[in-house]
């Protein structure tokens, strides 16, 4: 008994890391955990090889060619909708970056911060064609499938409730596929969750082209990346990845032309750059940072061409997230 | 109901025969094939009834099956058209192909296909050790089982992690010593400063132990319990080592792995480390001091309590915060330490059975000879004891492999979470995926579940022989 | 300490590492314990509190009074999204002991049927047997909940298709038989309610089975009391039969007695007040239907699911319980006189219960523990509604997983308990 306690106690002693800030262990580590979704087309997918693309990868991706100047040195961890805090709670990701919604309690209760707002959206429904709907408010009556853990869980019993509507049910799933295995094996008549998703879903579909998405929009789910309460650095950090990749856009500074630019008399652009200013150290980075991101990734609007936009096969407008100068109002603050 | 009888007066209801009655005629032969039907399938009218029903419900279930799994089955192609009745021209069953392009999913996850090798010599090794284990007359029993439960599992995490795992130093650091040691300095793959610190600590340690055992017990417990020390330590230090080494192998993480490789990750550490401490729980709580009992018995009927699944939510979501800082742990290694605790208790209530089941007497024939409580336990009763609980481990461990299906809950994907992932690939749509898919895992299974209890039960009658000598 | 070792005489050569002081053992031995407990108990609770402030999670009860939000898909008491997580941990629980329940049932009765089966003279019997017990047993339970749920339940047809069952043809059948029989009077109710339900009223489709609701109007309390009284009754008659037949050893048709007013009263209580019971019919109306009472396919899943499992189990009980008794006492059962009928119920079976309880219970409790693998398919439970979405809504981990802990091991505490007091009344008394 005493020689095991004594044992254990040599193990126990051998637990226990010094902890630095998040920056310094994802330099020390080589690579970003990044947390995203399972695999949702357009935002993140793996292949066979296990090798990941999509808005949401992207945007981890930036964040790794800002520190390590390679973007391939993220680890990427797919979480479904309930695990998905817990990783980032618990520290096993850095960054999660998986169309979660900004929402008020997730900001302050939860424990998090949110870095911006990467993708504007809202909730939709999808349905059967042969069903005949012309627009959300003839669902009265309806079974109604949802991923649990999301906040379009909430937002849909709030919806039939203000427009005087009865579902049958709200059944709500564990996971992504399983939802919506779920509604395409006939359980719920309306699969119901941000309408980006409803587009990747309906492509995963045996049959796409017998679903259609009803062209209401019931709520507001800005979608963006976070990290958790406690490092101002690190949050600054993925904070201003997303802004740069914003201001690189605003000023022209794309993939292709990124090596000339740097020679650009523009203030602003030169301020971006870093050929002007050190304003890269002040997220614990060299002044190139951005020269980095955009090399790897290109500006925002080219992740978001390249992902989601009408020449893909999600063919999503940009609509709100196009630049604010442009009809949207994705805003990227001015470095400065 | 004993009672019933004796000293009561016979009640006016009973009766006594006066006289004896006829003998009956001697029974008919009850051999040969009719006479055996009469006895086995038509004795009566609800015996007939039974026997065609029972073989209505053979022709309502077997034909079908044969037809789905075999004749009609699709054996090969390359996406869901070769499964599709249209594009074929006749009924489908199921649809192997399915099965043939997920097969790798299913049986090592997304382990890299150049690493695969090393999943294989992981299985194949421990087929290769486990199977004289098993075999009763195999030679080099103890040799093989130390292999197997210590050698093994060391070898197998190597192997499947690929080592190499960066041990910082945890001691001096903390007492300012920083600068003695280069950060990563290494020599031949290994941390200068660990093993600096891990030194220094096995003789700390060791040095705290021979002071209390002298304080406590005299000045010859005092070197033995440094010696003990030492030489647990050195174990680990071995298997640490193990783990430090640069063997060239290409680290892979845990959330690559998937398939039967996580279930059988799962159910065997789980087995392995159940062992030791089931044991130490199950001595817990058979001991006398109130305080090692009580914490015994809070421990075992807490997890054997709560359902595998709040534990794997606990081990995933509630651990996280009770551990320090940011001292991250892998998602896979948190489900096995859930199910290491719940197995561990399952384990103690199967070895106290063993333990309540030696006689009295050899207790006592122990004590007679002046053996110390722990000598009797472990050279007299234990033996005996866990020998017994073979077949109840072994039924365990089927416990377990069903299991670790539940860690597809938490989103760690074993066979049935490959399988079910397998699903909602859209290429393989179609009306039978699902039955073939079902069909196969469950098969597997099947063949791991039967396989184990035919030989537990196997077991358990050569034992019951052993007992009755 | 000094002593302790004076009490002693030196240590015996060859023996360094025991200490000869029992006292003083158990002692440190304890002490050491309890160090290590206190000090793992402090350290999870400076870490909890170190990270939850770090993280500013907010932590503490009070989540259950907030609005929970969301909607359940089967609620036994009334729920909606404007209750609290409260309710919303009650509906779930609720839903838990629901299938818990109805599950412990149908495995009881199709266990106790495949462990006779088992030991059934018929071959094919036999067989049959041993094959359900070996397949049901060898797959995993999740796996079996799955299969039912996402292969056989959901190739259902849709509603629009759905299988409809018809109540009106047996209560019309019911009515014409009772005229028969020269029962006419009895039988107005009977095609008064054939006439009401119309067509079809029971459907099964993908979404789950059916059913019209029975709604109470005024006077239906009548009915229940003298349900209430029917049993009470039987309940007497029970006692009275059982010591009439201590006494005398005459039977008497306590079951059949007991049904029929069980039956009977109630029934003349509703004719009484003039049938106030109307049923509420499910009705395709759009896509989907509405009206009616429907159970849900997870529900129905998991409860095929875990009952055929836990019937396995319990076969292998219930044989091996029979198996214990001795063959000499249904022999002797048979040279008194008894068939084979009375022998295995007041023979046998009443020897057996004594072997087969204790494992049975905790069959029990793992069919209830396995109810929460539900949230693998959707069904609301206990460990779905609130360690799964409440979980997520709130981030309250610490409390949330303790409270659904405690739920079950308050239920398992429950369970044996009862069971212990039934085992003490059953158990042989040895003299």
């Amino acid at each position: 008994m005493k020689r095991f306690l004594l044992a254990a106690a040599g193990l126990l002693s051998l637990v226990g890391a010094v902890h630095a800030g998040t920056l310094d262990d994802v330099k020390t580590r080589g690579a970003l955990n990044c947390g995203v979704s399972q695999g949702l087309p357009g935002f993140s997918t793996p292949n066979d090889k296990n090798d990941w693309s999509g808005f949401d990868v992207d945007f981890c991706r930036a964040i790794a060619a800002a520190i390590f100047n390679d973007p391939t040195k993220v680890k990427f961890t797919p979480l479904s909708a309930k695990d998905r805090f817990t990783a980032l709670t618990s520290g096993a990701v850095d960054v999660l970056s998986r169309n979660t919604t900004w929402t008020m309690s997730r900001d302050t209760t939860l424990g998090f911060n949110f870095a911006g707002v990467t993708y504007y959206d809202g909730q939709g429904f999808l349905v059967r064609k042969s069903l005949g709907l012309k627009g959300s408010k003839e669902l009265d009556g309806a079974s109604i499938c949802v991923q649990t853990g999301t906040s379009n869980e909430l937002n849909v019993s709030d919806y039939f409730r203000a427009n005087n509507m009865k579902y049958r049910e709200v059944i709500a799933f564990g996971t992504l596929d399983e939802t919506v295995k779920a509604y395409e094996s006939g359980r719920c008549d309306v699969f119901t969750s941000d309408r980006s998703q409803l587009a990747a879903v309906r492509l995963k579909l045996t049959n796409p082209a017998d679903h259609v998405v009803l062209p209401e929009t019931i709520s507001k789910e800005p979608l963006g990346p976070l990290v958790r309460h406690g490092d101002d650095q690190w949050f600054d950090l993925v904070k201003w990845t997303y802004f740069a990749l914003l201001d690189a856009e605003e000023l022209g500074v794309n993939q292709k032309n990124v090596d000339e630019m740097l020679s650009s008399p523009n203030p602003e652009v030169k301020r971006l750059l870093g050929t002007d200013g050190k304003y890269g150290e002040g997220v614990g980075l060299t002044p190139d940072w951005v020269v980095r991101i955009v090399k790897a990734t290109g500006n925002y609007g080219e992740i978001y061409d390249r992902n989601l936009g009408p020449a893909t096969p999600l063919g999503l407008e940009r609509g709100l997230n196009n630049l604010w100068n442009k009809g949207g109002i994705q805003y990227g603050m001015p470095v400065r | 109901m004993s009672d019933s009888t004796s000293g009561q007066a016979l009640s006016p209801h009973a009766f006594v025969s006066a006289a004896f009655r006829e003998p009956e005629p001697p029974p008919t032969s009850d051999r040969g094939p009719l006479r055996w039907a009469r006895a086995h399938l038509f004795g009566s009218v609800p015996q007939v009834l039974l026997t065609l029903f029972g073989i209505w419900l053979l022709y309502a279930v077997i034909p079908p099956l044969v037809r789905f799994f075999i004749t009609d089955a699709v054996w090969e192609g390359t996406n869901r058209n070769a499964c599709l009745p249209a594009d074929v021209g006749h009924s489908v069953g199921a649809c192997w192909p399915f099965i043939w392009a997920k097969i790798n999913q299913l049986t090592y996850g997304f382990y890299p296909a150049d690493e695969r090798w090393r999943v294989n010599v992981v299985y194949a090794l421990g087929a290769l050790l486990l199977l004289p284990l098993l075999i009763q007359k195999a030679p080099y029993k103890r040799l093989n089982a130390i292999v197997f439960f210590g050698v093994y599992p060391v070898l197998a995490f190597v192997l499947l992690t690929g080592g190499n795992f960066a041990l910082r130093h945890f001691l001096l650091g903390y007492l300012g010593f920083d600068g003695l040691f280069p950060a990563g300095a290494e020599v031949g793959g290994l941390s200068v400063a660990f093993w600096a610190d891990f030194i220094l600590s096995s003789a700390l340690l060791a040095l705290v132990a021979a002071g209390i055992s002298r304080a406590v017990a005299g000045p010859g417990a005092g070197r033995g319990a440094a010696r003990s020390t030492l030489i647990v330590m050195a174990l680990l230090g071995v298997v640490l080592l193990a783990a430090d080494v640069n063997f060239g192998l290409v680290p892979v993480e845990t959330r690559l792995w998937g398939g039967l490789l996580v279930t059988l990750v799962i159910a065997v550490t789980g087995i392995t480390v159940s062992l030791p401490f089931g044991i130490l729980l199950a001595l817990g709580r058979r001991s006398k001091l109130p305080l090692v009992k009580i914490s015994s018995i809070l421990f075992i009927e807490f997890w054997r309590g709560v359902p595998l699944i709040t534990v794997l939510f606990f081990a995933t979501y509630m651990l996280p915060l009770f551990l320090p800082g940011q001292l991250t742990i892998d998602g896979l290694l948190r489900a096995l330490v859930g199910v290491a605790l719940f197995a561990s208790a399952y384990m103690a209530e199967v070895v106290r059975g063993g333990l309540q089941a030696i006689p009295k007497g050899q207790y006592e024939g122990a004590m007679a000879l002046g053996l110390p409580g722990s000598l009797m336990m472990r050279l007299v009763v234990l033996p005996q004891a866990l020998k017994l609980v073979i077949p109840g481990i072994v039924n365990n461990f089927i416990g377990l492999f069903k299991d670790t299906t539940l860690v597809l809950i938490v989103s760690i994907f074993d066979l049935l979470g490959a399988m079910r992932a397998a699903f909602t690939d859209p290429n393989w749509a179609t009306p039978t995926t699902l039955f073939t898919g079902f069909g196969f895992a469950g098969i597997v299974y099947f063949v791991f579940c039967f396989g184990m209890s035919r030989y537990s039960m196997a077991l358990e009658k050569r034992l019951d022989r052993a007992q009755r000598h | 300490m000094s002593d302790a070792r004076l009490s002693d005489p030196a240590p015996p050569r060859g023996r360094r590492w025991s200490w000869t002081d029992p006292k003083l053992r158990s002692s440190v031995i304890q002490i050491t314990l309890a160090l290590i407990l206190v000090w793992l108990a402090w350290s999870f609770y400076a870490n909890a509190e170190a990270n939850l402030s770090r993280l500013g999670i907010a932590s503490g009860f009070g989540f259950l009074d907030d609005r929970a939000g969301f909607a359940i898909s089967q609620t036994l008491i009334p729920y909606n999204e404007n209750m609290s997580y409260g309710r919303a941990f009650l509906v779930g629980l609720l839903n838990t002991l629901l299938v818990a329940f109805f599950g412990i049932i149908l495995a009881t009765i199709l266990g106790f049927l495949v462990g006779v089966a088992r030991l059934s003279k018929n071959v094919v019997i036999k067989a049959l047997a041993s094959a359900y017990v070996e397949i049901t047993r060898n797959l995993p339970p999740l796996f079996q909940i799955m299969f039912w749920y996402l292969a056989v339940l959901a190739a259902l047809p849709t509603p629009r298709q759905s299988w409809g069952i018809g109540l009106q043809p047996i209560f019309s059948g019911i009515a014409s038989g009772l005229s028969a029989i020269g029962l006419g009077g009895l039988a107005a109710p009977f095609s008064g309610l054939a006439e009401g339900v119309g067509a079809p009223d029971v459907y099964i489709n993908n979404r789950g089975l059916i059913l019209p609701r029975p709604v109470f109007g005024e006077g239906s309390s009548g009915i229940l009391i003298a349900l209430a009284v029917a049993v009470v009754v039987s309940f007497i008659i029970a006692r009275w039969a059982k010591k009439r037949r201590e006494a005398t050893g005459q039977q008497f048709p306590v079951f059949l007695t007991g049904l029929g007013l069980i039956i009977v009263l109630p029934f003349l209580a509703a004719a009484a007040v003039g049938f106030p019971v109307h049923l509420e019919v499910p009705q395709l109306r759009g896509f989907n239907f509405a009206g009616g009472v429907s159970v849900i396919p997870e529900f129905v899943a998991l409860l095929i699911a875990l009952s055929t499992y836990t019937a396995g189990f319990i076969a292998e009980i219930v044989r091996s319980g029979i198996l214990a008794v001795s063959k000499g006492q249904s022999e002797a059962a048979h040279s008194l006189g008894l068939r084979g009928g009375p022998t295995l119920r007041l023979v046998v079976i009443p020897q057996a219960m004594r072997v087969i309880v204790p494992p049975l219970t905790s069959q029990y409790l793992n069919l209830t523990k396995n109810s929460s693998l539900g949230v693998a398919v959707g069904y609301p439970d206990l460990f779905a509604v609130f360690a799964g979405t409440t979980l997520n809504q709130t981030g309250q981990a610490i409390e949330i997983i303790a409270m659904t802990m405690a739920v079950y091991l308050v239920i398992s505490i429950v369970t044996s308990l009862v069971m212990g007091w039934y085992n003490k009344r059953v158990a042989l008394v040895e003299r």
